[in-house]
C-alpha cells in the first residue's frame, strides 16, 4: 500500500475548524474539525444523515457555514458559489456528474474557456490536442472527440478528474464515486487516485465502502449524527475495518427508534421469490443488475432489506412490482407463480409499492390530495359507467386521515403544500385503499422530518399486525432495527445475510452491507 | 405546522385559484367592455351569436386539444385533419369526388349527412389513433409526430381532392353550418354540448382522472398502475374526433370542402387552450378555461374586424394579446401565491 511517504512534512492545504451548520433550527453539523495536506487522500465516512453531505455542501460552496472557520492554502476560504469554489482550486465531484453529454469530451473540458485561433475563433485543433494531454493525466485513451453521451460513467468521473486537473485544482473532493462502477473500474479510480497523491493533488474520498477505503486513504475522519465521531491514521498501522464500524454506528441505541416490542408473527409465506436475475438494461449500461436472489416475505412480518445505494435493492422492489423486465427466476404469491409485466398487473395481485423518490415516482405534485389518494383504485372508487363515486372516496380519504392522522387542511389542499412526512402519509393511505396483501416500502422515511418518522414507523408495524407483509427498503440502520422482525443485508445485487430482527445490531448488518464476503451467511432463505 | 395555520394557507390558496380561474374571464370582460365603448352594436345579439359560429370550428378542436396539453403533449396535425376529414365527409355526402357545383342534390347518389358525419369523426379519430401509436410504441416525442402527421394529412387531402374543393351538399347536411335553434346558431349548440360532455368527463369520471395524473406525473401514474400509453392515444383519438366534427361543421357551413381548409388552425387552437390556462407541461387545466379562451380570440378577431381593423394589423395584435393574456394569468397566480 502506497502511503508511508505522505509522511513528508507538508504544509496543510484545508483546514476546517469547529465548523457548524445549522437549517430551521436543526442542526445538521456541529463543530466538526478535520484538515488535509496536498498528496494526501482523507477518507470522509458516516452512515445516511452523518453531515457528510452538509459538509461538502459547505466546502463546495454551495452554502456557508453558521460557525466556525476554514482556511485553505493559509488564507480564509469563504467561497460565494460554486464556481468561486472551483476558481480557488477546490472542486467536488458529485455522483451525478456534471458533464454535458451532447458536448465532446474536449468540449466539456474546455467550457467556457475554449482555446481561440488568431480570428478569435475555437481552435478545434489545440482543443483536442491539449484534452488529449489532459485526459491522459487519468490515464484515459478515449478520442477527445467522442460525445460525453458515449462513454461509461467510469470514463466520465474520470473526464471531471482531469477536468479538475486542467483547473489546477488542489483539492479534489469526490461524493461516492465508485457507487455506480464494476469491480474493475473501482480498481483503476483507486489507481489513478493513487497517481494523483504522488503528484501532490489532495483528494477527499466520500464513501460509505469501507474496504476501499481502507485500502487507499492515508486518514479518515469519521461523522456520525453531524459530529465528528473520531479521525482514524494509517501512522500506526493500516486502518482495522472494525475500528471504523465501531466508529461508524458507536451511539447508544438511538433515542429516536424505540425498538417495537417483537411480535407473534410468521403467519404462511405469502411472497417468495427464487433465482431473481435482472438483464442489463442496453440504456443504461451501469445500472445495478440483481443477481439470483431469494427472499421469502410472510403475512404479518415487516422484513427489513438493508442495504447501501447500488445495492440493488430498489432494483429488486421495481422487479417485484412488474416495474423492471425479470431475466430469470420465479415470483410467487400465496403458492401460485405470478408474472407481473406491469405495475398494473402487480397491483391487480395485491402488490403496493411505495417508491423511493416521491417526488418523482409516487405524488402528482399539482394535485389535490383527494386524486392523489386514489388513483390506484379508480375501479373501486368509480360506478360502472366510469363516474367517480366522489362521496365513498371522500368517505374513504377521511377514514384514513383519522387512522394514520394526516395533517391536512382539505381533500382538495394541492398535495405539493404537506410536509414530506403527510404526503408520504397520504401514499400510504393509497395503498392501503386497495387492502393489499404485500406492500413494499423503499425508503419510506426519506425526506420526512424525525416525528413524522417515528409515525410512519408505527404505521408499518399496524399495518403488518393487520396481516400484510410488509418489505421494507432502507439504508437507515436505526430505522431497519427499529421495525424489522427479520433483516436481510444486500450488496452488489446479492442478499449477503439474513437474521431476526432481535438478533441484529448496526456492527453486524454494516459489515454484511458493505464488506465483500460473497458468502456472508449463506443465502437468505 | 399547526392545522390552524394550514387552514389559513388553505383559505389563500382557494383565494388564488377563484382569480387564477377567473384571469382570463376578466380578459375576456375587458375586452367585451373595449369593444362596445368603441362601437356599441358589438354587443348586437345578432353580432355575438356570429362570434358563437365563428368560435365553435376551432373551439370544437381545442376540448379535443385540452385533452392532449393535459398529457403534456400536443398535436400540430389538427388543422390538415380538418381538411382530411372534411373532404372525407364531402365524398361520402356526394358519392364522389364529382363536383357538383348545383346545390340540387336529387342527381347525386350521396350517403346522407349522417354516414359523412360518422366517416368525417371515424377517420379523424383513426388518425389520431395512428398518431399515439408511433408517439407512445415508436417513442418519436409528439411534436415530431404530428408535425409529420401536418403534412402526411394535407397531402391526403390534395391527394382525394385533386387539389380542388369538393361543393354542394344537401340541404340537411348545410343545417349543421349555418341552421339556428331559435335564435341560436347550430354549430354554437353543438360546440356547447361537446364542452359540457368533455367538462362532465374530466371532471367526473375515472379517466378524467387518469388524464390528469398521466400528464401530472407519467412516472408516478405508471407506478400507480395506470396503463399510460392506453391513455395517450386515447387523447390523441378524442382531438382526431373533434377535428373530424369539426371538419364536418365547417364543411356544411361552407357548402363545401376546401382542400385548403384549416391552414393554420393548430396554432388558434393551442392557443385557446394555453390562453385558457390549461398547461404546456401537462396535469392543469381545465374545459372551461379552453372554452373563454376561444371566445376571447372569437372575440377579439370580430371586435377588431368590426373596427374596421386590417386582417394584416388583426394578426399582430392577435399574436401580441396571446402573450399578454398569458403574462397576465402568470402575474395573477404569483401575485396571489405571495
Amino acid at each position: 500500500m502506497p502511503a508511508a511517504e505522505a509522511a513528508s512534512p507538508e504544509p496543510i492545504l484545508l483546514s476546517v475548524e469547529g465548523v457548524t451548520k445549522h437549517f430551521s433550527g436543526v442542526t445538521a453539523l456541529s463543530d466538526v474539525s478535520l484538515d488535509i495536506r496536498p498528496g494526501e487522500i482523507l477518507g470522509l465516512l458516516g452512515e445516511n444523515g452523518a453531515g457528510k453531505s452538509t459538509l461538502l455542501k459547505i466546502l463546495s460552496g454551495v452554502m456557508p457555514p453558521s460557525s466556525g472557520r476554514i482556511t485553505f492554502d493559509g488564507t480564509d476560504y469563504q467561497p460565494a458559489s460554486p464556481q468561486d469554489a472551483k476558481r480557488l482550486g477546490i472542486v467536488t465531484i458529485y455522483q451525478e456528474l456534471s458533464l454535458i453529454p451532447t458536448l465532446t469530451v474536449a468540449e466539456n473540458i474546455f467550457i467556457g474557456r475554449a482555446p481561440t485561433g488568431p480570428l478569435g475563433l475555437v481552435s478545434w485543433r489545440r482543443m483536442e490536442e491539449d484534452s488529449l494531454a489532459i485526459i491522459a493525466r487519468v490515464g484515459l485513451t478515449i478520442d477527445p472527440m467522442t460525445p460525453v453521451s458515449a462513454l461509461s460513467v467510469a470514463e466520465q468521473q474520470l473526464v471531471e478528474i482531469a477536468r479538475a486537473l486542467s483547473l489546477k485544482s488542489r483539492l479534489i473532493i469526490m461524493d461516492e464515486p465508485t457507487s455506480a462502477l464494476t469491480e474493475t473500474e473501482v480498481q483503476r479510480l483507486l489507481s489513478i487516485m493513487d497517481r494523483l497523491r504522488k503528484d501532490k493533488v489532495a483528494i477527499m474520498f466520500v464513501t460509505h465502502r469501507l474496504e476501499e477505503a481502507a485500502a487507499i486513504c492515508d486518514r479518515m475522519t469519521v461523522l456520525r449524527d453531524g459530529r465528528l465521531a473520531g479521525h482514524l491514521d494509517r501512522d500506526n498501522g493500516p486502518i482495522e475495518l472494525p475500528a471504523i464500524i465501531e466508529k461508524m454506528v458507536g451511539r447508544a441505541a438511538s433515542e429516536l427508534y424505540a425498538r417495537p416490542v417483537q411480535r407473534a408473527v410468521a403467519g404462511d409465506i405469502r411472497l417468495s421469490v427464487r433465482g431473481l436475475r435482472t438483464v442489463r438494461d442496453p440504456e443504461a449500461p451501469h445500472a445495478i443488475v440483481l443477481d439470483g436472489v431469494d427472499i421469502d416475505l410472510k403475512a404479518g412480518e415487516i422484513l427489513g432489506v438493508a442495504g447501501l445505494v447500488g445495492s440493488g435493492r430498489t432494483e429488486l422492489a421495481r422487479a417485484i412490482f412488474g416495474a423492471d423486465r425479470i431475466a430469470a427466476g420465479t415470483i410467487t404469491l400465496d403458492g401460485k407463480p405470478i408474472a407481473p409485466a406491469s405495475p398494473a398487473d402487480a397491483i391487480a395481485l395485491g402488490i403496493g409499492l411505495v417508491p423511493e423518490d416521491r417526488k418523482h415516482q409516487a405524488i402528482f405534485a399539482a394535485l389535490g390530495i383527494l386524486p392523489n389518494f386514489s388513483i390506484a383504485s379508480l375501479g373501486h372508487f368509480s360506478n360502472g359507467f366510469g363516474f367517480m363515486a366522489e362521496r365513498r372516496e371522500r368517505d374513504a380519504l377521511a377514514g384514513f386521515r383519522k387512522m394514520l392522522s394526516i395533517r391536512m387542511a382539505s381533500a382538495e389542499q394541492a398535495i405539493e403544500g404537506l410536509s414530506g412526512g403527510n404526503q408520504q402519509k397520504v401514499i400510504l393511505a393509497r395503498w392501503l385503499a386497495r387492502d393489499p396483501k404485500v406492500l413494499i416500502v423503499d425508503e419510506p422515511t426519506r425526506g420526512v422530518d424525525v416525528g413524522a418518522k417515528t409515525e410512519v414507523h408505527q404505521i408499518l408495524v399496524q399495518l403488518a399486525a393487520r396481516g400484510i407483509a410488509v418489505m421494507m427498503i432502507s439504508s437507515e440502520l436505526p430505522e431497519v432495527l427499529a421495525v424489522s422482525d427479520r433483516i436481510v443485508t444486500m450488496r452488489r445485487g446479492r442478499i449477503t445475510g439474513q437474521m431476526q430482527g432481535v438478533e441484529a445490531n448496526e456492527e453486524k448488518l454494516m459489515e454484511l452491507m458493505a464488506l465483500d464476503r460473497q458468502d456472508a451467511k449463506g443465502q437468505a432463505r | 405546522m399547526s392545522v390552524a395555520g394550514e387552514q389559513n394557507q388553505r383559505g389563500g390558496i382557494n383565494f388564488a385559484r377563484l382569480l387564477m380561474s377567473f384571469g382570463p374571464l376578466l380578459f375576456l370582460a375587458a375586452l367585451i367592455v373595449v369593444f362596445t365603448v368603441l362601437k356599441p352594436s358589438f354587443m348586437d345579439p345578432i353580432n355575438l351569436f356570429n362570434i358563437t359560429r365563428q368560435i365553435s370550428i376551432t373551439g370544437l378542436i381545442a376540448l379535443g386539444m385540452t385533452f392532449v396539453i393535459l398529457t403534456a403533449g400536443i398535436d400540430l396535425s389538427v388543422g390538415s385533419l380538418l381538411a382530411f376529414c372534411g373532404m372525407v365527409a364531402a365524398v361520402v355526402a356526394k358519392g364522389g369526388t364529382a363536383n357538383t357545383l348545383s346545390l340540387s342534390t336529387s342527381g347525386t347518389q350521396g350517403y346522407g349527412w349522417f354516414a359523412a358525419l360518422l366517416a368525417a369523426v371515424v377517420v379523424g379519430a383513426a388518425a389520431g389513433g395512428v398518431q399515439g401509436l408511433a408517439i407512445t410504441r415508436l417513442k418519436v416525442p409528439p411534436f415530431v409526430v404530428t408535425l409529420g402527421g401536418l403534412t402526411v394529412f394535407r397531402g391526403l387531402t390534395l391527394t382525394i381532392s385533386n387539389g380542388g374543393p369538393i361543393s354542394g351538399f344537401d340541404a340537411s347536411m348545410r343545417w349543421f353550418g349555418t341552421g339556428l335553434i331559435g335564435p341560436v346558431p347550430v354549430p354554437a349548440i353543438i360546440f356547447a354540448m361537446a364542452a359540457i360532455l368533455c367538462h362532465i368527463v374530466l371532471r367526473y369520471t375515472r379517466y378524467g382522472r387518469a388524464v390528469y395524473a398521466v400528464g401530472g406525473n407519467a412516472e408516478a401514474a405508471r407506478l400507480s398502475g395506470l396503463r399510460v400509453d392506453r391513455i395517450l392515444v386515447s387523447v390523441y383519438v378524442i382531438v382526431g374526433f373533434f377535428a373530424g366534427l369539426a371538419a364536418f361543421v365547417l364543411s356544411a357551413r361552407l357548402n363545401s370542402s376546401e382542400a385548403v381548409a384549416g391552414i393554420g388552425y393548430e396554432l388558434t387552437v393551442i392557443s385557446a387552450v394555453v390562453i385558457g390556462g390549461t398547461s404546456l407541461f401537462g396535469g392543469i387545466g381545465s374545459v372551461g378555461g379552453t372554452v373563454v379562451g376561444a371566445a376571447l380570440i372569437g372575440v377579439l378577431q370580430n371586435g377588431l374586424q368590426f373596427n374596421n381593423v386590417s386582417s394584416y394589423t388583426q394578426s399582430i395584435v392577435i399574436g401580441l394579446i396571446l402573450i399578454l393574456a398569458v403574462a397576465f394569468d402568470r402575474w395573477l397566480k404569483s401575485r396571489v401565491r405571495r
